[in-house]
C-alpha cells in the first residue's frame, strides 16, 4: 500500500499570479518526491495539463481566468487531488463539499503547507475517496443554494468547451452521460441527467422524459405520437420524446 | 402623570366636552316636570363639574387594570365598582346640593322633595358616564401606546440607517492586502529587493486609508494618490497584464469626494476585468468637471464569459448606495458591460461641500 518510493508524486501549480506560483515553487522544491510536471495561469490550461500529464496532484487557485478552480475540478475529475490555494475564506466548505484535500489560505505559510502536503500524500495512499459520485454532481450539490447554472463547461480530451445555458437545446441521458445538445453539436460530459437537472433554472428547462431535459425557449410545438405519448419539436427541427408526466408537466408550465 | 390634569389646555377641553352632557342632564332631570327647567340647571352645572373631576379618577383604575393583561372578571368588578361608588358619591352630592338650594332660594322650596324621585335616573346617569369615561381612557391609553410605538420604530429605522451607514463606510477590501501579502512572501526569497519595495508600497497605502472612513470627504487630488499607490501595489502582482490609463481635468482635483468612492472602481476594474484575462487588458480614468458637476468615467476590458466572481458587485453596489446616501438624486450611477469592455460612470455635485452640510444630512 506504500508509496513505491521510485514513483514521484507528480504536481501542478495552478494561478494566475507569477508571484503565487512562485512561492508554492519554492515549498515544493524541498520535497524530493514531488515532482512538479507543469505550471498553469488559467482555467483551460490547468485542464489541458491535467488531461494530457495525468498528474496525481493539483495546487488549485479558485479565482481564475477561463474557468474557474471549482469548474476545473468538476472537468478533471476525481482521480486528482486538489488543494484549493486562495485568499477567500467563503469558498470553503464549497471546496469539502467537491471532497478537496485542503484548502490553503493567501497569504501561505511554510507550517500550513506542508500539512496540506501530508494531507494529500495520505489521500493518494488511501486512494480515497471512491470514484462513485462523479465530480460533476459533487459540484452540482455543492453549488451555492437559489443559484443556477448559467454556463457549463465540457471537456473533450484537453479541449475545454464552455456552454452557456441559453444556448443549450436540450439534454439527453446516456448511461453515466449526459449529451448536451448547443448549436447543432453534442457533447458529452460524465453527470446524470438528475442531477444536471437540479443545477439548471427550473422556469427555463423541464424534464420532459426520463431521457431528456428541453430548454423551454426551443419548443416549437408538441405533438401527439402515440396514445399515450407525445413528441416535442424543437425550432431546430429536432424531436424529443415527451412522455405522459412529462406532458403534464409540460402543460402545467404552458398553462401558467 | 395624568393625560388631562396635566396640562391646562387639555382639562379645559376635557370640561367643555361636559357642557353638552350637562345639558342632557338638564333634560334628564326636567322630563317629568317634577323640576322645572330653572332648577335642573341650577343642579346640573355645579354636579356636573363635580362629577367631571371626579371621573377623572377612573384614569389611575384603568393604568392600574391594562385591558389586555387582566382577566375580564377582575376588569368587570373594578369598573363597575368604581362606578357605583362614584354615582353613589354623586347622587349625594345631588341630594346635599338640592336641599342647600331649597332652603337658600325661595323659588326653589322643596327641590329636595321633588328630587328624590329623580335620584335613581341621577344614579343611572353617573354610572354610565363613569364607564364612558372608563371607556375614553383606554381608547386614550392605546392612542398613547401606539403612539409610542411608532416613535419607537422610528428610532430603530434612523439608528438601523446609521448602522448601514457606517456599514458602508469607506473600507479596504481585505482579500487585496491578503494577496499582497502572498506576494511578497513569495518575493522574500527570490527578490527580496523587490519585496522590500512592496512593502513600502503596501504602507504607503494603507497610511493613505487611515482614518478616511472617519473623514466624509477629501479633494480628488488626494483620491488620486491613493490610487496611484493601490496601482502601484496592483503592479507588482498583475506585472504587464495591467496597463491604466487616466485623464484627469485640472479643475477638477481640488473638488471634494467621499473617500475611497474611485479605488473600489478601479479595484473592481481589476478583479472583475483584468484579472479574468490571460493577457491582461487597459484600465481608463476619466474626471472632467463642468456646469457644478463632477464626471467620473472608469472603463475596463472584461471577459463576458469570464466565470462569474461570487463577490460580484459588491463593491459598486456600496459605491452606489453611498453615492445615494449621500446626495440623494443629485448623483447618478451607472455600471453597465457592452461586448469586452465594462463601464461604471458617475456623476455627482461638484463643490467643497462643508462638513456642516454633511452632518445635518
Amino acid at each position: 500500500m506504500s508509496v513505491d518510493t521510485k514513483a514521484k508524486i507528480r504536481a501542478v501549480i495552478v494561478d494566475d499570479e507569477e508571484l503565487a506560483r512562485q512561492i508554492l515553487r519554492e515549498f515544493l522544491s524541498s520535497h524530493s518526491e514531488i515532482e512538479l510536471v507543469a505550471e498553469c495561469a488559467n482555467g483551460f490550461e490547468a485542464v489541458k495539463a491535467v488531461a494530457e500529464l495525468k498528474p496525481d496532484l493539483v495546487f488549485l487557485d479558485i479565482q481564475m481566468p477561463k474557468l474557474d478552480g471549482f469548474e476545473v475540478l468538476e472537468l478533471i475529475g476525481n482521480e486528482t487531488a486538489v488543494v484549493f490555494v486562495t485568499a477567500h475564506d467563503n469558498f470553503a466548505i464549497r471546496a469539502f463539499e467537491v471532497h478537496a484535500v485542503d484548502y490553503l489560505m493567501k497569504p501561505v505559510g511554510a507550517n500550513r503547507f506542508e500539512a496540506a502536503l501530508k494531507r494529500a500524500k495520505e489521500r493518494l495512499e488511501t486512494k480515497a475517496p471512491s470514484n462513485a459520485v462523479s465530480a460533476a454532481e459533487l459540484a452540482a450539490a455543492a453549488r451555492p443554494p437559489a443559484q443556477y447554472l448559467e454556463r457549463i463547461p465540457v471537456r473533450d480530451g484537453a479541449r475545454v468547451f464552455i456552454i452557456p445555458v441559453a444556448k443549450l437545446d436540450y439534454v439527453e441521458a446516456q448511461d453515466d452521460y449526459v449529451a448536451l445538445a448547443s448549436d447543432g453539436k453534442k457533447h458529452l460530459k460524465q453527470q446524470t441527467i438528475a442531477s444536471l437537472e437540479t443545477a439548471l433554472d427550473p422556469s427555463r428547462f423541464l424534464r420532459v422524459h426520463r431521457s431528456y431535459i428541453v430548454n423551454l425557449e426551443r419548443v416549437a410545438k408538441i405533438e401527439p405520437y402515440s396514445k399515450d405519448s407525445h413528441v416535442a419539436v424543437l425550432s431546430n427541427g429536432a424531436q424529443l420524446p415527451v412522455s405522459r408526466a412529462g406532458y403534464a408537466r409540460l402543460r402545467e408550465f404552458l398553462d401558467r | 402623570m395624568h393625560p388631562l390634569l396635566g396640562q391646562l389646555r387639555r382639562l379645559l377641553l376635557y370640561l367643555i366636552a361636559w357642557i353638552p352632557l350637562a345639558a342632557l342632564l338638564v333634560y334628564l332631570l326636567s322630563i317629568t316636570h317634577q323640576v322645572s327647567i330653572e332648577e335642573a340647571t341650577a343642579l346640573a352645572i355645579p354636579l356636573c363639574l363635580f362629577y367631571a373631576f371626579v371621573c377623572l379618577s377612573a384614569w389611575y383604575t384603568c393604568r392600574s387594570t391594562p385591558i389586555d393583561r387582566v382577566e375580564l372578571d377582575k376588569l368587570l368588578t373594578t369598573h363597575v365598582g368604581g362606578a357605583l361608588v362614584a354615582s353613589g358619591l354623586w347622587v349625594f352630592a345631588a341630594w346635599v346640593l338640592a336641599w342647600i338650594l331649597a332652603s337658600s332660594v325661595f323659588t326653589f322650596r322643596g327641590l329636595n322633595e321633588r328630587l328624590y324621585s329623580e335620584l335613581p335616573v341621577v344614579f343611572v346617569t353617573g354610572v354610565l358616564l363613569y364607564l364612558l369615561s372608563v371607556f375614553f381612557y383606554y381608547v386614550l391609553i392605546a392612542v398613547e401606546a401606539s403612539q409610542k410605538a411608532e416613535a419607537r420604530m422610528m428610532q430603530m429605522s434612523i439608528l438601523a440607517r446609521e448602522a448601514e451607514l457606517r456599514a458602508l463606510k469607506a473600507q479596504v477590501n481585505p482579500h487585496f492586502l491578503f494577496n499582497s501579502l502572498n506576494s511578497v512572501s513569495a518575493l522574500t526569497s527570490s527578490d527580496p529587493a523587490k519585496a522590500r519595495e512592496m512593502c513600502i508600497l503596501l504602507g504607503d497605502f494603507l497610511r493613505r486609508t487611515l482614518g478616511l472612513g472617519e473623514k466624509s470627504a477629501i479633494p480628488l487630488e488626494e483620491e488620486m494618490s491613493l490610487i496611484h499607490a493601490f496601482l502601484a501595489v496592483e503592479k507588482t502582482r498583475y506585472g504587464a497584464r495591467l496597463h491604466m490609463e487616466e485623464n484627469i481635468a485640472k479643475d477638477a482635483l481640488a473638488v471634494d469626494v467621499p473617500p475611497l468612492l474611485l479605488q473600489p472602481l478601479v479595484e473592481n476594474a481589476i478583479s472583475h476585468g483584468i484579472a479574468n484575462l490571460i493577457d491582461g487588458g487597459w484600465i481608463h480614468l476619466d474626471v472632467g468637471c463642468e456646469n457644478g458637476s463632477v464626471s467620473i468615467v472608469v472603463e475596463n476590458l472584461f471577459d463576458p464569459e469570464a466565470p462569474a466572481r461570487r463577490r460580484g458587485g459588491v463593491g459598486l453596489a456600496n459605491v452606489r448606495q453611498r453615492l445615494q446616501a449621500r446626495y440623494g438624486n443629485r448623483a447618478t450611477f451607472e455600471a453597465k458591460g457592452d461586448g469586452d469592455r465594462f463601464r461604471v460612470a458617475i456623476t455627482l455635485p461638484a463643490g467643497t461641500f462643508s462638513e456642516k452640510e454633511v452632518a445635518a444630512q
